[in-house]
C-alpha cells in the first residue's frame, strides 16, 4: 500500500504511477507481437487503455488484502507486484510461470500476493470474493477483498447474488467494475435496461460511485477512501470505473461493433497520455523522463521474454499433477 | 481402520437415525474446529429441509450456522472463497437438483482452481446435498447426479450409505484438502441402526463389503445399498450367496476392492440410481472389463433408472427406479448365463 493517495501530485508520485502503467502497456504491446509469432497461444485479452484502473487500485490496497480478478488481468497481476518474469513465462505456458504454465493468459495466480486469479467465466469470481471476504470477517481480520469484473458481468446472475450477499452480511469487499462499455462486442446499452451500473449496486443498499477510470489519481484516491471505509467495518463499497479498451476484445476480434472515431476519441483521454501531459504542464516531468521510463519498461519486458524463452516446459510426466492438493514438500 | 473393519468393530452405543448421525457429524466438526461453519438454505431457523441441522443454530449461533438466500451460485462460490481464505466451510445445497444452479462454481472454480494455479490454491470445501428419487416429487426433484459429478477431475465424491458413514465420513471429508461433494440419499435419513461410538481415522477412498458372498456381487452405493441388501436376503433364502459391495466413494473409485469382489464371485450386477447411459454403472462395468475380463463367468448386468425424467405417479416412479425385484431379475440373468439348459 502506498500512502500518497491523498497527497498532492508530486514528481515522485506521478513518475511512479506512470512507470507502473508503462510497464503494463509495454508488456502487453510485446505480448501482441509474441502472439503473432505463435509464442503465446489461446485467448489473449489486453487491458490496453485500462491501465489506470489496475495501477491506481493496487496502490491503494494492502499486501494482505485479497484480490480476485478476471481473464483481462495482466495489468492487475503486474500492478499487484507479481514478478514480470513469472507472468511472461505463464503467457508462454512455461514451468516457471506464475501458475506453472497451467493457466496461461487468463489464469494468473500468486498465493504469496493473495492474487486469486484470473477467472475466465464472466462473473465467476464474484462469489469467490464473497467467500474470501466472509473468511476475513469471520477471522476478525482488518483486511479486505477487492473484486475486479467488467460491465459484462453485470448481466450475470452471479453479480446480483453476490452483491446481495455482500450487503446482507456486511462483508469487507470492494467491487471494482471496469466498465469499458462493451461486453465483448455488445454495447452496454444493448445488454442492460439500466446502464447506470452504480445505481444497480445502490439497489442492494451498497454505497456506490462512478469514477473516471482513465485518471489514475482519481482511481487511487477513490479506492483508498473506499478501502478505508470497508476496513473500518463500513460494509461493501462499489466503484464503477469508467474506462475504455483501446484494442480488440481478444486477438480474434475485427471490432465491427464500434466506430473508429469512438476509439480515437477515447485514446485522447488515455491514462498514460493524460498523466504525462499533466505532469509536464506542472513542470514535474520532462520528455526525457518519459523516454527513460519507457526504455526501462521495455528493458524489463525484454528480460522477461528472455526468461520465458529459456525456461523449461513442464515435463509431460507431470501432466496429472496439481489436480488434487499435494502434500507439502 | 477401513470401513469394513469399522462396521464390525467399534463400541456400539445406541440406535440412531441416519439423520441424527449426520447431525452429530456436523456438531462434532463445529466443536472440534473453529474454522468450520455451515451455510445453506434453511439450515438455521428452519432446521434444514430434511431436519439434519435442527437445533444447531441454538447451539452454535448465526455466525456458524448461516442461513443463505436462494443463491446457490453465490453461496457455493462463497464456500470456495472462504476455503481459500482459511476456513473449513460445510455448504449444504438443499438437494442435488438445485446444485445445477451452482454448477459453474463447482466445476469452473472448486474443481479447477488447484490445477489452474499450478497447485497453489487448493479448496478444502465440503458440499453436502440430498439426492435421489422415490417420494413422488416428479422430474425436477428426483435427480441422481452424483455420477455426473464423479466425472470431474479435481472433485472427490462420497456417498455415505450407512449410519456409521453418515457419522464419520464428514470429518474425513473436512480433513481432505480438496473439494468433497457428499451425497445423502433422501431415503436414508430415516434409516435407523446402531452407531459405533468411535471409529478412528475413517477413510474416504475405500469401498466396503457390506455382506460377503461367493456366487455374485452386487456393486452399489448410497440409497441403492439397502435395496441390494434386501435382494441379497431373498437370494440367501434361495441358496444364492450374494456379496454386496458399497462403493462409498464414487471418485476416486476403489478399483482394487471392486476387482477383488469380481475375482471372488465371477458374476456382477451393478446397481445405480443414475440413468443408464453414461452412468457410473457404465464406468464401473468398463473398468471390470478392462481389468478383470477373464474373471467373468457372465456379462456384467446393470440395474439403473429408466431413461426417462422421473415421473410423478407412484407406479411409474417405482417402475423407473432400481428396486429389489429388478435386482433379483438381473441376478437370475447373470447366474443363468453359461448354465446348461
Amino acid at each position: 500500500m502506498n500512502d500518497d493517495a491523498d497527497s498532492a501530485l508530486t514528481r515522485e508520485r506521478g513518475l511512479s504511477l506512470l512507470r507502473d502503467m508503462l510497464r503494463v502497456r509495454c508488456f502487453e504491446d510485446r505480448c501482441v507481437q509474441l502472439y503473432g509469432e505463435l509464442k503465446i497461444r489461446g485467448f489473449l485479452h489486453l487491458c490496453n487503455g485500462e491501465e489506470a484502473v489496475a495501477v491506481g487500485a493496487m496502490r491503494s490496497l494492502g499486501e494482505d488484502d485479497a484480490i480476485v480478478s478476471t481473464y483481462r488481468e495482466h495489468g492487475h497481476a503486474l500492478a499487484r507486484g507479481l514478478p514480470m518474469n513469472a507472468v511472461m513465462a505463464e503467457m508462454y505456458g512455461k514451468q516457471t510461470g506464475s501458475s506453472r504454465g497451467r493457466g496461461g493468459s487468463m489464469h494468473i495466480f500468486d498465493i504469496s500476493k493473495r492474487f486469486y486469479g484470473g477467472n475466465a467465466i464472466v462473473g465467476g469470481g464474484l462469489p469467490v470474493s464473497i467467500g474470501l471476504a466472509l473468511a476475513q470477517k469471520l477471522q476478525r481480520q482488518s483486511t479486505i477483498t477487492a473484486c475486479f469484473f467488467g460491465d459484462g458481468a453485470v448481466a450475470e446472475g452471479e453479480f446480483h447474488e453476490s452483491l446481495n450477499l455482500a450487503a446482507l452480511w456486511s462483508l469487507p469487499v470492494l467491487f471494482l467494475c471496469e466498465n469499458n462499455l462493451y461486453a465483448m462486442g455488445t454495447a452496454l446499452a444493448r445488454a442492460e435496461s439500466e446502464i447506470d451500473i452504480a445505481a444497480k449496486a445502490r439497489g442492494y443498499r451498497i454505497d456506490a460511485a462512478a469514477i473516471d477510470g482513465m485518471d489514475v489519481l482519481a482511481v487511487q484516491t477513490a479506492v483508498r477512501a473506499a478501502a478505508d471505509r470497508i476496513r473500518h467495518g463500513g460494509g461493501p463499497v462499489f466503484l464503477e470505473m469508467r474506462t475504455y479498451r483501446f484494442r480488440a476484445h481478444s486477438m480474434f476480434d475485427a471490432q465491427l461493433y464500434r466506430d473508429k472515431t469512438e476509439t480515437e476519441a477515447w485514446q485522447k483521454k488515455g491514462p498514460i497520455i493524460t498523466l504525462t501531459t499533466r505532469l509536464k504542464a506542472a513542470n514535474l516531468m520532462k520528455e526525457e523522463d518519459y523516454q527513460r521510463l519507457e526504455r526501462e519498461a521495455r528493458a524489463e519486458v525484454e528480460a522477461a521474454v528472455a526468461f520465458a524463452e529459456r525456461s523449461d516446459w513442464e515435463p509431460v510426466s507431470n501432466l496429472e499433477r496439481y489436480v488434487y492438493a499435494e502434500p507439502a514438500q | 481402520m477401513n470401513a469394513e473393519a469399522a462396521a464390525s468393530g467399534g463400541t456400539v452405543t445406541n440406535r440412531v437415525t441416519y439423520r441424527e448421525a449426520a447431525r452429530e457429524a456436523i456438531r462434532a466438526a463445529l466443536r472440534a474446529d473453529p474454522r468450520v461453519f455451515l451455510m445453506g438454505e434453511d439450515v438455521g431457523r428452519y432446521g434444514g429441509c430434511y431436519a439434519v441441522t435442527k437445533g444447531l443454530l441454538d447451539e452454535f449461533g448465526p455466525e456458524r450456522i448461516r442461513d443463505t438466500p436462494l443463491s446457490e451460485s453465490a453461496f457455493v462460490g462463497a464456500g470456495i472463497g472462504a476455503a481459500l481464505g482459511g476456513m473449513r466451510p460445510i455448504v449444504e445445497i438443499m438437494t442435488v437438483n438445485f446444485s445445477l444452479l451452482a454448477l459453474d462454481q463447482i466445476l469452473n472454480n472448486a474443481a479447477t482452481l488447484c490445477h489452474m494455479s499450478g497447485g497453489q490454491m487448493n479448496v478444502p470445501l465440503v458440499i453436502r446435498m440430498a439426492t435421489g428419487a422415490g417420494r413422488q416429487l416428479a422430474a425436477q426433484h428426483s435427480h441422481s447426479l452424483e455420477g455426473w459429478y464423479a466425472h470431474i477431475p479435481g472433485l472427490r465424491i462420497v456417498a455415505p450409505a450407512t449410519i456409521d458413514d453418515a457419522r464419520w465420513m464428514l470429518s474425513a471429508a473436512l480433513a481432505c484438502p480438496d473439494p468433497v461433494l457428499l451425497f445423502e440419499h433422501i431415503f436414508l435419513y430415516n434409516l435407523e441402526g446402531p452407531l459405533a461410538a468411535e471409529i478412528g481415522g475413517i477413510d474416504i477412498d475405500r469401498a466396503a463389503v457390506r455382506r460377503p458372498g461367493r456366487d455374485v456381487v452386487l456393486i452399489t452405493y448410497g440409497g441403492s445399498l439397502h435395496k441390494c441388501l434386501t435382494a441379497a436376503e431373498h437370494l440367501a433364502a434361495q441358496g444364492v450367496e450374494a456379496e454386496v459391495l458399497d462403493l462409498r466413494t464414487l471418485r476416486p473409485l476403489d478399483d482394487q476392492t471392486i476387482m477383488d469382489s469380481v475375482r471372488r464371485t465371477h458374476r456382477v450386477v451393478v446397481v445405480d440410481e443414475g440413468w443408464r447411459s453414461g452412468s457410473l454403472a457404465a464406468e464401473i462395468t468398463t473398468r471390470i472389463v478392462e481389468q478383470a475380463f477373464y474373471e467373468l463367468d457372465a456379462p456384467v448386468c446393470r440395474v439403473c433408472t429408466a431413461e426417462v425424467p422421473v415421473p410423478y405417479p407412484q407406479h411409474l416412479e417405482e417402475a423407473a427406479l432400481p428396486n429389489p425385484s429388478r435386482i433379483l431379475a438381473a441376478v437370475r440373468q447373470v447366474l443363468a448365463h453359461g448354465e446348461s439348459p
